[in-house]
């Protein structure tokens, strides 16, 4: 439960507790930040936390659009919130 | 080539939609009963909602709940959706393994709910969360130690999520409900005919003693620059301006009926929110297909489990002649519909929300649609063509919900995919091969 993940967030090397949502380490790597951009360009956060509102969303592995908030991390994932 | 043409469709004697309470219940009390059964959930771990996994690892009564449906032989697919059903009782589901075709004999839909999240100014800004949003993305690893947070909102679930966000370590600036203290106060006098629940009232209260409480305050606003710094509140005349990092807000939940409805299941109010209809023995109205839990009318966990009881044991007294489902299970039932009906009386969808929206105020968050091109639209079909409210990620889920209360504009049908689902997934909902099953029925 305590073992480390690696991944990458934006490029940058981030290591958080196994379990941790894609989601919660985009936040963790940096705070404030947001998933995405919404179409009339504001950064927005994760709303509702279950896979409903989409607003987690982010790149996963060069796929477009991935839940954050329903994605558990793993090691070497390469997630964008800039894509 | 379609992906679902490499994958062999699965089939199953019954297959469960949604791994919470009433899923599981419905999964277990048929396989138990001899049927072959398969249960899905988009989440990468079981439970559901109310039994949230915390760092990955479920939830105490999940972790038994997998054990005993390992023993009685359902398999689980988790971080598996329904794409869309098809005719000739076949699902089209995405998950781990890609695109696949499932094939039923019985369905059971326990969709559950979702947070009730309605739109106010600011709500669209960084650090505004669903109540229950925040206290799941927490579960998920979301950092909140020593974060100010302002919980409000209605409804019970605000102080379960109150309680787990002080677990994590938040601050909490405070816990403002709709609901004034008369309300609260005959819920209150309510719970004494239900023992159990006074009980877990009493822990959630203790638990939260210090927190300022503020029965009949509403959110007017979100405020900050780029991002929330404070809330503005209001009760009548009166206001106050609460300063915190974080604002969770909730309106109570309302049932998932989307797939139920693709699947042609009538669906009308109660409580206040649209739900699938079931008869006595969970039955909807298309033949085969039952529904359980949150989704037929919000009746809290204890009432989605024997809902989901009640399901299995009717689906297997059909398939394989098991005995009917116990009497007993429908008068513990019938006391949890009394319940549900108090909290609905207490905590109600607030009225007149138009007059808390103002011009700018983004009612579709997914295209970034404000009240002042909805307002005066005559249905959410022209809304949704004139504006794209509604076409964007969530599918409406969020938006229409908001406007066919608002506006009391009629609902429009659930339309697939019901997940977004990659293109591939979709081509394969033109190949179904039932013919190429790789298990048992």
């Amino acid at each position: 439960m305590t073992a480390a993940i690696r991944l990458r967030i934006d490029g940058r090397a981030v290591q958080v507790r196994s379990g941790t949502s894609v989601a919660a380490a985009v936040e963790l790597a940096v705070p404030g930040r947001g998933a995405h951009v919404s179409p009339g360009g504001m950064r927005r956060q994760p709303l509702c936390g279950m896979g409903v509102c989409g607003e987690c969303r982010v790149s996963i592995d060069g796929r477009a659009h991935r839940l954050g908030c329903q994605t558990p991390c793993a090691d070497g994932m390469e997630v964008r919130t800039d894509a | 080539m379609p992906e679902a043409d490499k994958a062999p469709a699965l089939r199953a004697g019954l297959v469960v939609v949604g791994a919470g309470p009433a899923g599981i219940a419905a999964a277990l009390a048929a396989a138990r009963d001899g049927v072959d059964t398969v249960l899905l959930d988009g989440a990468p771990v079981a439970g559901g909602q109310v039994w949230r996994a915390r760092q990955g690892v479920a939830a105490e009564p999940v972790a038994q709940a997998l054990a005993r449906l390992a023993q009685a032989g359902v398999r689980v697919l988790a971080g598996t959706r329904v794409v869309m059903p098809l005719p000739d009782r076949l699902l089209l589901i995405d998950g781990p393994e890609g695109a696949r075709h499932l094939l039923w004999a019985r369905l059971v839909v326990a969709t559950g709910a979702r947070e009730r999240l309605l739109p106010f100014p600011g709500w669209t800004l960084p650090g505004v969360f669903g109540a229950g949003g925040l206290q799941a993305l927490v579960k998920g690893g979301w950092p909140i130690a020593g974060r100010r947070v302002l919980v409000a909102g209605s409804g019970p679930l605000l102080l379960a999520a109150a309680a787990t966000l002080r677990g994590e370590g938040a601050h909490l600036a405070g816990l403002a409900d709709e609901a004034g203290p008369t309300a609260q106060a005959r819920f209150g006098a309510t719970l004494v005919a239900h023992p159990a629940k006074t009980v877990q009232a009493l822990r959630l209260a203790a638990s939260l003693a210090g927190v300022p409480w503020w029965p009949g305050w509403r959110v007017v606003a979100a405020e900050g620059d780029g991002r929330v710094e404070r809330v503005l509140l209001a009760r009548g005349d009166r206001k106050r301006t609460i300063a915190c990092d974080a604002l969770a807000a909730g309106w109570g939940l309302v049932p998932q009926v989307e797939l139920g409805q693709a699947l042609g299941c009538a669906s009308g109010a109660r409580h206040g929110a649209e739900a699938l209809l079931v008869d006595a023995w969970q039955k909807t109205a298309v033949p085969g297909v039952f529904a359980a839990g949150e989704c037929t009318g919000i009746g809290g966990a204890r009432a989605a489990a024997l809902q989901g009881e009640i399901a299995g044991h009717q689906v297997a007294a059909e398939l394989v002649s098991a005995p009917p489902p116990p009497r007993a299970l429908s008068r513990a039932l019938a006391r949890e519909r009394h319940f549900a009906a108090g909290v609905a009386r207490t905590f109600p969808m607030p009225d007149r929300w138009h007059q808390r929206l103002r011009d700018d105020t983004l009612v579709c968050r997914c295209e970034d649609v404000p009240w002042s091109a909805l307002r005066d639209q005559p249905d959410l079909r022209s809304a949704k063509l004139a504006t794209r409210c509604g076409m964007g990620h969530c599918q409406g889920r969020l938006c229409h919900d908001t406007l066919s209360t608002v506006m009391a504009w009629p609902r429009l049908p659930a339309r697939p995919p019901l997940t977004p689902a990659p293109l591939s997934s979709l081509l394969a909902s033109d190949h179904p091969h039932p013919s190429t099953e790789e298990t048992k029925a």
